[in-house]
């Protein structure tokens, strides 16, 4: 499949106003404000366009669930990539911003909406600021603001910056965000549909989701549908990174396996290597071992397979990987980004944390193991957002493919992968 | 007592609520072109809603004083019909803001799992050691604070370190990271150069 969203990425001049409209940039907006916006949503519906973001919820079906009858409506874009393993955004926003401009204007005249907000999070600041400059551009241009491309159509879209929070990326939190609150989840229902950003109907969508719009647009449903597996059409970025030998953003249709994506896309292994597990979806969602990657990298076929597909951020460990180290690491990750409203999250992400560094210490005892599973088991499913979920999945998912691990850790009162191998990685700590 | 005989109960380390109140600092207001800067990002949002500047107005004060204090969020609470309270509320929230006086160069090291993979950890090792400093300490001459930071997103290029919230070095290894602090005691901003849209993999 010829790549449709990273086709240019690799030209020094890709991300410039001239060069996107030269290739097509804007002409998938100038067909939709032809259109009447219940018609786009129903071709996005029937495209079967699922959210990039991580949940792959079907985009047409959260639009059409947008409250049409209250004023104003916004679209908010979620560009707070921070799930560890994603950076497909990242190249989005800075080689190709001008699709999701067109994106968001495009769903913003689907839902009725006059301003879209691009909340981007605020480490990327060397791509907001080209972002902006390319904005400004488009608005001379006449492709964003009043009476865009003499269609009659008004939409402002705002850049607004975020301040370094992963759970940012949660849609209701994101809307607190914007609000100007600390970026906690709200409880669902309201879903954002019927009251999001300022109590508004609000549709919250990811970077990479919008930028699929041109193309569905221009090119027809049946097309989207047709380039991948049933229910997962569409191309798919998928982001590659940890052993591998080129680590990086690939462009395929989601009929592609995972074993294809590691060993051909990325190069395989480095140093030839053995594999050891593979994090399909961004860092929340479980492992798959070696002999799971036979599978179509989509939604459908991963989440089969006893994982998800996520954001598509891959996360590649070779065997001088020690499991519990990984799960240590990541643990640290969400005990640190817990935004504190739910007891199970904020208590219990710091517990798996301080478990596992007795463990990884060589501290631990047998029943630690068994403790992990059992605190895993009370955050999951029982908090406001599915970061508790996402939280507990490294604990679980660790213990539950890789125990001997764990036990061989507690019997020997050490790390128990080999010092050279230890070195390439981590450091030996103790616990605190 | 302890729910397991190495799970320290300390009441020095752990389980003490104590409240940390934000230095006052020294006197503080936006300079005119800043305030004229956030006026134009406050004409973004409704205008009953000028809470959702508090972020923008935040990294103005941070800009110019070079971090929070308490004189800098009284100073913009009334500018966005906020009180001072809530402002510390949002700035005490998000992991960008600093609340304490920094370096004059932040190095901000990812040490989430894909960075981890390709050594991070070696990287923010090495750093410690050039600096004689430990993760979230200022050095002696005041100008590096190093910090550990979760997945910054670009993990492909690992390992990745950020400097004052904005200048990225990628596929840093322990001894590109000393050179980068000697090009910055030698060359100061200008060494800030290390982002992938200048050095390809």
């Amino acid at each position: 499949m010829e790549p449709i969203l990273t086709r240019y990425i690799k030209e020094p001049n890709s991300y410039t106003l001239d060069f996107s409209v030269k290739h097509g940039a804007y002409e998938g907006l100038k067909k939709a404000l032809a259109m009447q916006p219940n018609d786009i949503i129903e071709v996005v519906k029937a495209s079967g366009l699922r959210g990039r973001g991580g949940a792959g919820f079907p985009t047409g079906l959260k639009w059409q669930f947008v409250d049409k009858k209250t004023e104003p409506r916004y679209i908010c874009c979620n560009a707070d990539e921070s799930e560890p393993g994603t950076f497909k955004d990242h190249v989005l926003m800075e080689r190709n911003p001008h699709s999701l401009f067109e994106g968001c204007l495009i769903g913003c005249y689907a839902i009725g909406a006059k301003v879209a907000y691009i909340y981007i999070r605020g480490e990327f600041y060397h791509v907001q600021k080209v972002m902006e400059a390319e904005l400004e551009k488009a608005y001379a241009a006449g492709y964003v603001g009043r009476n865009i491309m003499g269609s009659g159509f008004d939409c402002d879209i705002v850049i607004h910056r975020g301040a370094g929070a992963y759970e940012a990326g949660e849609e209701t939190a994101l809307i607190e965000s914007l609000e100007g609150k600390r970026a906690q989840p709200r409880i669902k229902p309201p879903f954002p549909a019927i009251a999001g950003l300022y109590n508004k109907p609000t549709a919250v969508n990811n970077v990479e989701t919008l930028c699929n719009l041109p193309p569905i647009v221009l090119n027809g449903a049946e097309w989207f549908a047709s380039l991948g597996p049933e229910k997962n059409g569409g191309p798919k970025l998928y982001c590659i990174s940890g052993h591998v030998k080129k680590p990086g953003v690939y462009e395929a249709p989601m009929k592609i396996t995972l074993r294809e994506l590691i060993y051909e896309r990325a190069g395989g292994i480095r140093d030839n290597r053995r594999l050891k597990a593979v994090i399909p979806g961004g860092s929340s969602v479980p492992i798959l071992l070696d002999h799971q990657l036979d599978i179509p990298a989509s939604f459908d076929d991963v989440q089969k397979a006893g994982s998800m597909l996520g954001s598509a951020g891959i996360i590649v460990m070779d065997e001088t990987t020690c499991m519990v180290w990984a799960a240590r690491n990541l643990l640290y990750f969400y005990k640190h980004e817990s935004c504190g409203k739910c007891t199970p999250c904020r208590e219990g992400g710091d517990w798996l944390y301080k478990i596992l560094t007795r463990i990884d210490a060589g501290e631990g005892s047998m029943r630690d193991i068994d403790l992990l599973v059992s605190i895993g088991g009370n955050i999951a499913g029982k908090t406001l957002c599915a970061f508790g979920d996402a939280a507990a999945t490294p604990a679980l998912t660790t213990v539950q493919h890789f125990r001997e691990e764990f036990e061989a850790h507690v019997r020997e009162g050490r790390c128990t992968v080999p010092a050279d191998w230890r070195a390439a990685n981590r450091v030996v700590s103790h616990a605190h | 007592m302890s729910f397991h005989p190495l799970m320290v109960y300390d009441p020095d380390k752990f389980q003490k609520s104590e409240r940390v109140v934000v230095d006052e600092g020294p006197p503080f207001e936006l300079t005119p072109e800043r305030r004229a800067k956030l006026d134009e990002i406050l004409s973004k949002y409704p205008p009953d809603r000028k809470r959702s500047a508090v972020l923008a107005a935040l990294y103005l004060v941070q800009e110019q004083q070079g971090y929070l204090t308490g004189n800098g969020m009284k100073h913009i609470a009334p500018l966005l019909d906020l009180s001072p309270a809530e402002v510390e509320d949002v700035a005490t929230y998000y992991v960008m803001f600093f609340r304490e006086k920094v370096g004059r160069y932040v190095l901000q090291v990812c040490r989430t799992l894909s960075c981890a993979l390709m050594g991070a950890e070696r990287v923010t090792e090495a750093l410690s050691e050039k600096l004689g400093i430990g993760v979230g300490e200022t050095d002696a001459s005041g100008m590096f604070t190093l910090l550990e930071f979760e997945c910054l997103g670009a993990c492909d290029r690992a390992p990745v370190v950020m400097v004052n919230n904005e200048h990225w070095h990628e596929c840093v290894s322990p001894d590109s990271a000393g050179r980068l602090i000697d090009d910055l005691k030698s060359k100061g901003e200008a060494a800030l150069t290390g982002c992938h849209l200048e050095v390809e993999r």
